[in-house]
């Protein structure tokens, strides 16, 4: 079983619908429901090129409609803070024509033959599920229709649906979609061909702004979490994991954890050794209690030996250092366009410069944590998970089990950015369950979170820009070297691959006669994984900062420089300049979603105009800006930073422009471009992971900070593009422009440029 | 092992717990009221707020030994139908993302109000630093303290 990158997965699959009737008692063993009336599944299938369907995946959505008029949607993706419970839905709520106040939202278990895609991560559930989602709710809006025909013997086409009603136009009959249900049960469910999807025009919810579903229950404490599910007779796990990668338990002294009030036993994990992997736990000895205190307190008096194994030396400020000297070479060539190196020997003016960006963690406020409960030759688990299929195929390997004898449950996410894409926390449940034979909870403590993650890698970058005797950017070399996350799985990887690689460097977009992306080898030491928007963070970074530079060069203003650089309007491709390196395009075909250069010129055009790019601001105060295009969703971002004399550095203002297709839940895409900025300061600002001895220094959030509210950016302004091209996705695509934007700010404030992260200007 | 007696929302609850417990775990793993969140174990993150009587307190670092006769209030009996000021600005401005962090923001920010009724921006973020937001929604907080303080501001 392997757990994919979000850039990993997906290549040219088509999603296409189809509605069927299910049984009612297939449909409420599926999902728990106990109302009668109608049941739709949706199917999901996926087709080839030629649009020959090729696999049948069993249903995916449910959409029932009740004879109590209630409509109940089953979501299918995990809900971290993006908004997913709510955007989906209410778009097959909008296509049916439903009461939304009617609405109620259950939530899938993991199940790839019943669900299909259920991983949430790499920002595509709405630009996945949009078109099937208006699919199943025009197909249920249909039978609706010619229920309502056949009761009342009139033509179909004088027929809508408006708030949970069908109603005759030009005249008073309506009736209530519950009331209906008895004679659509009788009638053949109608095809995907037959229906006809509501003009725009037509959207009640679609391209307005819904608050999300949970928003009472938050509120007021009910929401449920991982960390809030319980079952009878359940015990709870905290584990001391080996402090080094690859490391494993030599010798368990637990008696002084014994002693502890409400200790009940103490289990070794086995854990993966080397390669960690991206689905297995870590090797460490779990402490089992009857309580979360007693767990926490014995585990800290466990004494236990470790074996550390080969990274127990090291040093990450080490193989940074390292790493100067490595990208400072010729490296691999993966991208080339013309002659950089004639580029170079022509040129009025060489600026070059080494980026470095530190290891991140993710730091979800909610910790890990899964509840695993083993009987009877199966296992039930509740879990924060963004990808309940991957954890529920890995539970069933570890256990030795058929997958159908895992239930999957996905509780609320405390937050996810791509930590709980992996199913180590609930693997560790599951082992515990199964040896100690009791329902367990495993409870990760915020150090383990912050010492044992799937770390967004570090970053050493060079960049070599040219500028011509005509005053043009001529040449652009980018040098890469990074842990990859593919090292994980397989540690004779070493340099980034072809997903990495798109995220910001093999993508780079402009209009130069000569390029050269080159990357390095850089062996990883820790578990590897993805942060929201992944490489993009550290090599847009770079990038953009070098962008602000060369506009300074050339003597224009970043936004002209950026325009003129994008050139004509036109559909960028990359792959004939790529050297074996393909050019994944987010998964997506790059007809289907070309990279148009017209699209980003909009976007930095307005927020130029929205951010009064060019005025005049006090001393110590100064816009920057930077602009890209991440997850198919085009960004652009004028950050306002004031610096005073003692360096603290503020930021009253914060411009985005996105073009994100058509927007589905306007206020949701608001949110994430709010939060984005948050999480982008952060790391800009605050953040950083070290290691010292194989071992991560920080353990908390006093080393390991976050921005609180006091430095936190101010007014975030968000201007959504009116398109109605396919909607693309919005969780990522805020991070990557923010942080180089306010690097460039702080230049333009203070004349001092920005070359690594955390952001520090005090040295 | 000791025995307490704590007054929770109104409510006596005769606990039988290591005197070290932090209140935290007595609310989650004993009494069995959940709205309260473990986010660092060390008064670092604020998710883990509740009130002793009007003071907002970080229950994670709490031990149950000190609370005495003190009056909890935890998210689950800020108000009866999840009508209280706070609550509702929070609902109108939309503030959650993931969630999680919330209910200690609207703990901390709702004894912030007891003690002052009308806070200052500056002020509101002095107060509220204690509390981390990893999904980025401070703003938001900010706009919907403002509105249950009565001064609410309109900004982009």
């Amino acid at each position: 079983m392997k757990i994919l990158a979000p850039f990993q997965k997906r290549k040219t699959e088509k999603v296409n619908s189809e509605i069927f009737s299910v049984s009612r008692r297939d449909f409420l063993k599926a999902s728990g429901l106990l109302t009668g009336g109608l049941v739709l599944g949706v199917s999901f299938f996926s087709c080839d090129d030629k649009g020959k369907k090729v696999a049948t995946v069993a249903p995916n959505v449910y959409l029932t409609i009740g004879s109590d008029g209630k409509v109940t949607i089953v979501a299918h993706r995990s809900e971290m803070g993006q908004g997913i419970r709510t955007s989906l839905p209410l778009i097959i709520a909008d296509e049916l024509g439903a009461d939304w106040t009617k609405v109620e939202i259950i939530q899938a278990e993991g199940d790839e033959k019943k669900y299909g895609n259920q991983n949430t991560d790499g920002s595509f559930s709405v630009r996945m599920f949009y078109k099937p989602m208006r699919e199943a709710g025009a197909i249920a809006r249909l039978l609706l229709l010619r229920a309502a025909a056949k009761e009342w013997n009139v033509d179909v086409d004088q027929l809508d649906t408006k708030n949970g009603q069908v109603i005759q136009r030009d005249s008073s009959k309506k009736k209530d979609f519950g009331d209906l249900v008895e004679t659509a049960k009788t009638l053949p469910i109608p095809k995907a061909s037959e229906v006809k999807l509501k003009d725009r025009e037509q959207f009640n919810m679609i391209g307005k702004e819904t608050p999300i579903i949970d928003l009472h229950n938050i509120v007021t404490g009910k929401a449920v979490f991982g960390i809030d599910a319980v079952v009878e007779g359940m015990k709870i796990a905290v584990i001391k994991r080996c402090p080094v990668v690859g490391g494993k338990v030599k010798a368990v002294n637990d008696s002084k954890a014994l002693a502890v009030p409400g200790v009940l036993k103490v289990i070794t994990i086995k854990g993966a050794g080397l390669p960690a992997t991206l689905s297995k736990p870590l090797s460490g000895v779990a402490v089992i209690a009857e309580n979360t205190w007693a767990a926490i307190k014995a585990r800290d008096l466990l004494e236990v030996e470790w074996e550390l194994g080969p990274n127990a030396g090291y040093d990450s400020a080490k193989q940074i250092e390292e790493l100067k000297q490595v990208v400072a070479q010729e490296g691999t060539l993966r991208r080339k366009r013309g002659d950089f190196n004639a580029a170079k020997a022509n040129a009025k003016k060489v600026i070059e410069h080494t980026y470095i960006a530190p290891y991140l963690a993710h730091a979800t406020i909610e910790p890990p944590c899964a509840l695993a409960v083993v009987k009877n030759g199966s296992c039930e688990v509740w879990a924060c998970t963004q990808n309940p299929q991957g954890a529920r195929d890995a539970v069933a390997t570890e256990l030795g089990m058929a997958v159908e004898k895992v239930k999957m449950n996905v509780t609320l996410l405390g937050g996810g950015f791509g930590r709980k894409s992996k199913p180590d926390f609930i693997l560790e449940a599951a082992i515990l369950a199964k040896e100690s034979g009791l329902p367990i909870k495993v409870q990760w403590t915020r150090e383990d979170d912050i010492r044992h993650d799937y770390y967004h890698a570090m970053s050493v970058q060079r960049i070599v820009a040219t500028i011509d005797s005509q005053n043009k950017l001529s040449g652009w070399a980018h040098h890469i070297a990074n842990p990859s996350i593919s090292a994980t799985e397989d540690l004779s990887v070493v340099q980034p691959s072809d997903g990495e690689l798109m995220l910001g460097a093999s993508d780079f977009p402009y209009n130069v006669p000569a390029i050269n992306i080159a990357t390095h080898d850089a062996k990883a030491h820790l578990r590897i994984g993805w942060l929201r928007s992944v490489r993009n963070i550290p090599q847009v970074f770079a990038a953009a900062t070098m962008l602000d530079e060369i506009a300074e060069a050339r003597g224009m203003d970043a936004v002209s420089n950026a325009l003129e650089l994008l050139g004509e309007d036109r559909h960028i491709t990359f792959e004939q300049e790529l050297i074996k390196t393909s050019y994944p395009n987010y998964g997506e075909k790059i007809e289907d979603y070309p990279w148009d250069t017209a699209r980003m010129k909009k976007v930095i055009e307005r927020v130029a105009k929205l951010s009064g790019w060019g005025k005049s601001m006090p001393a110590g105060t100064a816009l920057g800006f930077a602009a890209h295009k991440s997850f198919l969703t085009y960004v652009a971002c004028v950050v306002e930073v004031n610096v005073d004399q003692n360096k603290k550095i503020s930021i009253p203002n914060v411009y985005y422009v996105v073009d994100c297709g058509l927007a589905v839940n306007v206020d949701r895409i608001k949110s994430q471009f709010e939060g984005g900025a948050q999480f982008s300061a952060s790391l800009a600002l605050k953040s950083t992971i070290t290691v010292k001895d194989g071992q991560v220094e920080q353990g908390n959030f006093d080393g390991y900070q976050i921005i609180r509210m006091p430095d936190s950016p101010k007014q975030i302004h968000v201007d959504i593009i009116d398109s109605d091209a396919k909607p693309t996705g919005v969780g990522e695509p805020p991070v990557p422009p923010f942080t180089p934007a306010l690097c460039n700010a702080i230049y333009a404030a203070t004349g001092k440029r920005i070359y690594t992260l955390p952001i520090d200007l005090s040295i | 092992m000791a025995k307490y007696s704590i007054l929770v929302n109104g409510k006596k609850h005769e606990v039988d717990v290591l005197e070290d417990m932090p209140l935290l775990w007595v609310l989650r793993d004993i009494i069995g009221l959940k709205g309260t969140k473990f986010g660092c174990g060390k008064a670092l993150c604020g998710a883990c707020t509740v009130h002793l009587n009007d003071t907002a307190i970080r229950s994670c670092s709490f031990p149950v030994s000190a609370i005495g006769e003190g009056k909890i209030t935890t998210i689950e009996g800020l108000s009866e139908e999840g009508d209280h000021p706070v609550q509702e600005a929070w609902e109108k401005y939309v503030v959650p993302q993931c969630g999680y962090c919330q209910t200690g923001q609207i703990m901390n920010a709702a004894a912030l109000l007891k003690k002052n009724a009308k806070p200052s921006v500056a002020e509101i973020e002095q107060a509220m630093q204690g509390n981390l937001c990893r999904c980025g929604t401070y703003n938001r907080i900010k706009a919907a303290i403002l509105e249950a303080a009565g001064t609410p501001v309109t900004n982009g």
